[in-house]
C-alpha cells in the first residue's frame, strides 16, 4: 500500500506559502501523493488551483483530488481544469470525484442538488468520452447507485473515510460492482483518514467545525481523528489488510511540522 | 457522575450494576413504570459468546445467572413428519423473571436506587437534572419518543405475525416445528428456560393468519387453536398465556443513539436503540452488551461524557448493524419459508440453519460434522464418503457438469484458460448473434466459436440492443463509439440507454424476424462448434431484456403493454432457438429477475416470468438484476443475488445459476447445500 499526504487547503490559516512548502517537503519525503479536498462555502483554496501550484514545484508525487465535488462545475469546465492539472504535472494527476455532502455548496454554485448523482454520471460520460488516457479517475460514494457509477465510468474507488473495517466492507462492494459491470481486472482502491500529531485539540476542533453541517455526526467524525503514532500505525495496517492501494492521510492543523511528524511515524 | 436510567429491564439494571462497580461514587437511579415482579414474556436466550462477556463484566451476577441456566447444544427441526437434530450450537436460556430478580437483587446490594411504578412524562426535565439520562425503556421508549427527530428513529413492522406462549412441556433442544395447514404454513420456535417451562412462539405470515381467522379470535380461542395445531408435539402439555396476543415485530432503528447538548446528555440502549428480529434470539444479548460497552466507555473517558457516548455508539453500531442485517434475513426467511417445503429434510434443515448468513457450510462442519456429512451425502446418492456440495455433479439433459462452479469469461479467446481451472462449466459471453448485436468492436461473435476439449462449455447468446456500439470496457462501459465507428442500434422503443447513448431504432416486423433468425442461426452455429449448453441473454438491458421491462418497452403493438405481451417476443426467440438447438443439450436463459428501479420489474414479476420460461421448457435460468436502466438501485455485497436465486429456484421450481460476487468455495457449498441455487459463478481464482 502506498501512502499519500493531504495538502492543507481547507485547514484554518493555511496560506499559499504553507501549501507550497508542504508540497515540496512531501515530494522529498516518503509520500507517494499529495491530495486536496474541495469545499465551496468554506475558507479554503480551490483544489485544481492548489494542485496546479503543487505541480509546478514537485516532480515525483502524484497529485489527487480526494475528492472534488464534480457537479459544482460544468462538465466541460471540469474536464478542462482536470486536463490542465494533468498536463502541467506531466500525467501525475488522479481525479477523484463525488457528489459531496453539502447542500450549501450547491446553492452557492447555482446547481440543482437533487439531480447531483445524474449530473456526476453525465460529467463522467463526458470526461471518458474524450478519451482521457493517462488521467486516473476515481469516484466516491457509498450507495449502490454511486458504486455502480464508479464501476461504469471510473478506474477505481475513492472511499470517504472511517475505520479499516468500514473500508474493507466498502472495498468488497466496490469489487462486486466492478464485476457486475463487467469491467476487467480490479478497481483501484483509495482510502483516507484525518490525523493531527502536534496540536491534536486544534485538529479535532477543526474537524468539528468542518463537519458541523452534519450536526451530531461531526463529533463522531472528529472522534476518528488519528492523534497518536499508535493510532496511525493501527489504521495503516488495517487499511493495508483490507486491500487499500493508496491511503491518503489528511492534515487537520496548518502546521508544516506535521509533514515530518507523519513521516517519522510511518518510517 | 449522576445517572438516571429509565427502564428496569435487563439493559437498565445491568448498566446500573456495572456503573456502580466501576465507580462507587456514581449515583444511579433507575425508574420503572411497572411493579418489580411484572414481566412479559417467558425465557430469554444467550449464546456462549455472550456468557463470556457477562463473566468478565460482573462475576457475581454471572455465577447466579449461569446457576439457573437451561443449557443445550441441539437444534431440533420437525418437518414433514421427520425430526432432524443438529448439534454443537451452545445455547443457554433463563426465565426473564428470574434474570430480572437476580439483577434487581444485585442492584440493591450495590445501592442502586430502584423506583418502581414511576411514569416518566417530562423527559427534558429529567435530563436537565442529571449528568446522563439513559433510555433503557424498550421498544416503546419514552426517552426516544421525546426527541425522535434527533435520534432519527424509525419503527417498522418486520416478518410474520407471532405470539409468545409458555408451555409446561420441557424440551431438551431449541425446537423448530413446521406445520402445513389448509390456511398455509405455521412455524414454532420453542426452547426450554428452566426445569419446568419452555418458551413456545407460534408464527405465520399475515395472510395465513387472516385465512385461519386468527385476526378475529379472542385470546382463549387463539390459545386453543395453537394447542390443537401442535397437539402432537405438545403431547398433552398445555400452552400458557401471559398477555399472549398476536403481534407484529417492531424493527427499531435510530440514526443516532445519543444526544449531547446544553439540555443534557441522553443515550439509548437495548431495544430503545435497536431491535433484532426474535428469530435470531439476540435482543437481550445485544441489550446487555450495550450496557457493558457503555459502562466501559465512561471509564475510558472520565473527563468527557460526550466522548464516552460517542465511543459507545461507534463501538456498538457496527455490531448491531450486523445483527440487524442477519435478523432481517432471518425474518424474511420465515415469512417465505413456505416455498421451501418441497426440499428434502436435510436440505430444508441446512437452509434453515444458514438463513441469516451467520452459519455456513464450513462453520457448521466444525460444530456439527454429522449433519454436514448427511447433507453432503444427499448429493451423492447417500454414499458415506463424499465431497462437499460444490463438487456434486449436475445433469442437465444429456450434459453432465462435473461440479457446481462456473467461470464466466467475456470473450472466446479466454475459454481455454478457464477450462484449465477445473470448473464444472465455462460460460462464454455475451457472444453476439450478429455483428450488429455486439456490445463493443471487441465482443466475440458466434462465428468465432470453436470446439473446446477437456471442458464443458456453455455460450451466452446475446444481442446488445441499445447497449451496443460502445467502447471496449478498459475505460468504462456504456461509452458510445465515435459516430464514424458505430453501427445502428435496435430496441423495442426509441429510448437511448444513457443521455449520451445513440438513439436506437424501434424494431419493426422485419427487424424482429431477422433478429429471431439470427438467434436461431447462432444457436445452430454454436451447436456445430460443439458447445454443450446455450443461454439466451434476457438480462442486463440487452435487446431481449428490453422487451420484458415496462421501463424500456413502450410499444403499443402485440409485443408491448401487458406482461404477457412483453414476454411474447423473447418467448418466440426461445422457441425458434429450441427448434434448432440439439434435443440432448440444455437450453436456458439469463434473466433480469428485478429491475431495481422505480416503475420497473419487481421480484414478484421476475418470479412470474421465470415460471413462464420454465413452462416454455428452459432447463436453466441464470439470475441477473438491474441494468435495465443505468440508474438502478443495487445493494452490492457478497452474494447480493442469492436471495433472488432462492426465490426463482424454489418458487418457479427451475434449475438456477447465480453469481453476485461469490469468491469462496464455502459460499458455493452453502448456497448449493441449502438449495438456493444449483450452480454458482465463482470469481477470483480463475
Amino acid at each position: 500500500m502506498r501512502i499519500g499526504i493531504g495538502l492543507p487547503n481547507t485547514t484554518p490559516g493555511a496560506d499559499g506559502t504553507l501549501l507550497l512548502e508542504w508540497a515540496r517537503r512531501a515530494d522529498a519525503g516518503p509520500f507517494s501523493s499529495v491530495a486536496v479536498l474541495d469545499r465551496l462555502v468554506y475558507d479554503s483554496i480551490e483544489p485544481f488551483a492548489a494542485l496546479s501550484a503543487a505541480a509546478a514545484i514537485t516532480s515525483r508525487v502524484r497529485l489527487a483530488t480526494m475528492i472534488a465535488i464534480g457537479p459544482l462545475r460544468g462538465a466541460a469546465m471540469l474536464a478542462k481544469q482536470a486536463e490542465a492539472v494533468n498536463t502541467l504535472s506531466g500525467n501525475r494527476f488522479t481525479l477523484g470525484l463525488a457528489v459531496g455532502a453539502r447542500r450549501d455548496d450547491y446553492t452557492a454554485a447555482g446547481v440543482d442538488h437533487r439531480t447531483r448523482g445524474a449530473t456526476l454520471s453525465e460529467q463522467l460520460a463526458y470526461l471518458r468520452g474524450r478519451g482521457t488516457d493517462g488521467m486516473q479517475v476515481l469516484v466516491g460514494g457509498s450507495s449502490g447507485p454511486a458504486l455502480q457509477r464508479m464501476a461504469r465510468y471510473a478506474d477505481g474507488y475513492a472511499h470517504g473515510g472511517g475505520p479499516p473495517r468500514a473500508f474493507a466492507s466498502a472495498a468488497t462492494k466496490a469489487r462486486a460492482a466492478w464485476s457486475d459491470l463487467g469491467r476487467p481486472g480490479e478497481p483501484a482502491l483509495w482510502g483516507q483518514g484525518y490525523f493531527a500529531l502536534g496540536d491534536t485539540e486544534r485538529g479535532t476542533d477543526y474537524l468539528r467545525d468542518y463537519y458541523s453541517f452534519t450536526g451530531p455526526f461531526a463529533t463522531q467524525i472528529a472522534a476518528g481523528n488519528l492523534t497518536t503514532a499508535r493510532a496511525i500505525k493501527d489504521f495503516v495496517r488495517g487499511y493495508a489488510d483490507a486491500g487499500c492501494e493508496e491511503l491518503i492521510l489528511l492534515p487537520t492543523v496548518s502546521d508544516i511540522h506535521e509533514v515530518e511528524r507523519l513521516a517519522e511515524v510511518l518510517d | 457522575m449522576k445517572v438516571t436510567i429509565v427502564g428496569a429491564g435487563p439493559a437498565g439494571l445491568y448498566l446500573g450494576i456495572l456503573l456502580r462497580t466501576a465507580d462507587p461514587a456514581n449515583e444511579i437511579t433507575i425508574l420503572e413504570r411497572n411493579a418489580p415482579d411484572a414481566t412479559f414474556g417467558w425465557g430469554v436466550v444467550f449464546s456462549e459468546e455472550t456468557l463470556g462477556a457477562l463473566r468478565d463484566a460482573d462475576y457475581p451476577t454471572y455465577l447466579e445467572i449461569t446457576d439457573t441456566f437451561a443449557r443445550w447444544d441441539a437444534i431440533d427441526i420437525h418437518y414433514q413428519g421427520e425430526s432432524l437434530r443438529s448439534r454443537g450450537h451452545g445455547f443457554s436460556a433463563i426465565a426473564r423473571r428470574r434474570l430480572l430478580a437476580i439483577l434487581q437483587r444485585r442492584c440493591a446490594e450495590l445501592d442502586v436506587v430502584l423506583r418502581f411504578g414511576v411514569e416518566v412524562d417530562d423527559v427534558a426535565a429529567l435530563a436537565a437534572e442529571t449528568d446522563v439520562l439513559v433510555g433503557a425503556d424498550g421498544v416503546n421508549s419514552v426517552v426516544r419518543r421525546a426527541d425522535e427527530s434527533t435520534f432519527g428513529a424509525s419503527v417498522t413492522p418486520q416478518g410474520c405475525k407471532y405470539v409468545w406462549f409458555g408451555t409446561d412441556l420441557v424440551l431438551d433442544a431449541f425446537t423448530f416445528i413446521f406445520r402445513e395447514t389448509e390456511h398455509g404454513l405455521f412455524q414454532v420456535h420453542a426452547y426450554p428456560f428452566d426445569e419446568n417451562t419452555s418458551t413456545f412462539i407460534v408464527e405465520c405470515p399475515e395472510h395465513v393468519w387472516r385465512r385461519a381467522g386468527l385476526d378475529t379470535m379472542t385470546e382463549q380461542e387463539s390459545i386453543a387453536f395453537c394447542q390443537d395445531l401442535f397437539a402432537d408435539e405438545l403431547g398433552g402439555h398445555t400452552l400458557m398465556s401471559n398477555k399472549s396476543v398476536w403481534l407484529d415485530f417492531p424493527l427499531v432503528r435510530n440514526r443516532l443513539w445519543h444526544s449531547a447538548n446544553q439540555a443534557g446528555n441522553t443515550v439509548l440502549i437495548g431495544d430503545a436503540a435497536h431491535t433484532a428480529h426474535f428469530t435470531i434470539g439476540s435482543g437481550t444479548k445485544l441489550a446487555m452488551e450495550d450496557s457493558i460497552v457503555l459502562a466501559q466507555a465512561f471509564v475510558r473517558h472520565p473527563a468527557s461524557i460526550e466522548s464516552a457516548l460517542v465511543d459507545y455508539e461507534l463501538e456498538r453500531s457496527p455490531t448491531v448493524e450486523r445483527f440487524q442485517q442477519a435478523a432481517g434475513q432471518s425474518a424474511e426467511y420465515f415469512r417465505r419459508v413456505g416455498r421451501h417445503t418441497h426440499l428434502e429434510p436435510v436440505r430444508f434443515a441446512f437452509n434453515l440453519l444458514t438463513r441469516s448468513g451467520r452459519i455456513t457450510h464450513a462453520s457448521l462442519s466444525v460444530r456439527d460434522p454429522k449433519t454436514v456429512a448427511t447433507l453432503d451425502s444427499s448429493f451423492a446418492g447417500g454414499r458415506a464418503v463424499t465431497p462437499p456440495p460444490m463438487f456434486a455433479p449436475l445433469e442437465l439433459r444429456d450434459v453432465r457438469l462435473t461440479n457446481r462452479a462456473v467461470h464466466q469469461v467475456s470473450t472466446v479467446d479466454k475459454i481455454a484458460g478457464a477450462a484449465d481451472t477445473g470448473v464444472g462449466l465455462v460460460l462464454v459471453g455475451p457472444v453476439a448473434v450478429s455483428a450488429e448485436g455486439r456490445i463493443t468492436p471487441e465482443s466475440s461473435t458466434v462465428d468465432s466459436l470453436r470446439p473446446t476439449t477437456g471442458a464443458t462449455v456453455g455460450v451466452l447468446l446475446s444481442h446488445a440492443g441499445r447497449r451496443g456500439a460502445t467502447r471496449p470496457p478498459t475505460q468504462g462501459v456504456d461509452l458510445p463509439l465515435p459516430a464514424d465507428q458505430a453501427w445502428p442500434l435496435l430496441a423495442p422503443s426509441t429510448l437511448p440507454y444513457t443521455p449520451g447513448s445513440a438513439v436506437p431504432k424501434a424494431m419493426d416486423a422485419d427487424d424482429m424476424a431477422s433478429v429471431r433468425t439470427a438467434f436461431a442461426d447462432a444457436a445452430r452455429k454454436a451447436a456445430a462448434a460443439g458447445l454443450d449448453l446455450a443461454l439466451l441473454d434476457l438480462a442486463q438491458g440487452h435487446l431481449l431484456a428490453s422487451f420484458l421491462s415496462p421501463l424500456t418497452n413502450k410499444r403499443d403493438d402485440e409485443y408491448g403493454g401487458s406482461p404477457e405481451a412483453r414476454l411474447r417476443y423473447p418467448l418466440e426467440v426461445l422457441a425458434a432457438v429450441r427448434e434448432v438447438w440439439p434435443e440432448d443439450r440444455p437450453l436456458g436463459i439469463r434473466l433480469t429477475v428485478a429491475d431495481w428501479a422505480r416503475g420497473g420489474l419487481t421480484e414478484d414479476d421476475g418470479v412470474s416470468m421465470a415460471e413462464r420460461f420454465a413452462e416454455a421448457g428452459v432447463d436453466l435460468i441464470q439470475i441477473s438484476a438491474g441494468h435495465t436502466v443505468p440508474n438502478s438501485q443495487p445493494e452490492y455485497r457478497r452474494g447480493y443475488l442469492t436471495a433472488l436465486a432462492d426465490r426463482v429456484r424454489n418458487e418457479a421450481r427451475v434449475t438456477t445459476l447465480v453469481g453476485g460476487y461469490l469468491t469462496t468455495a464455502d459460499e458455493v457449498n452453502t448456497i448449493i447445500g441449502a438449495g438456493r441455487a444449483d450452480l454458482c459463478v465463482l470469481e477470483g481464482p480463475c
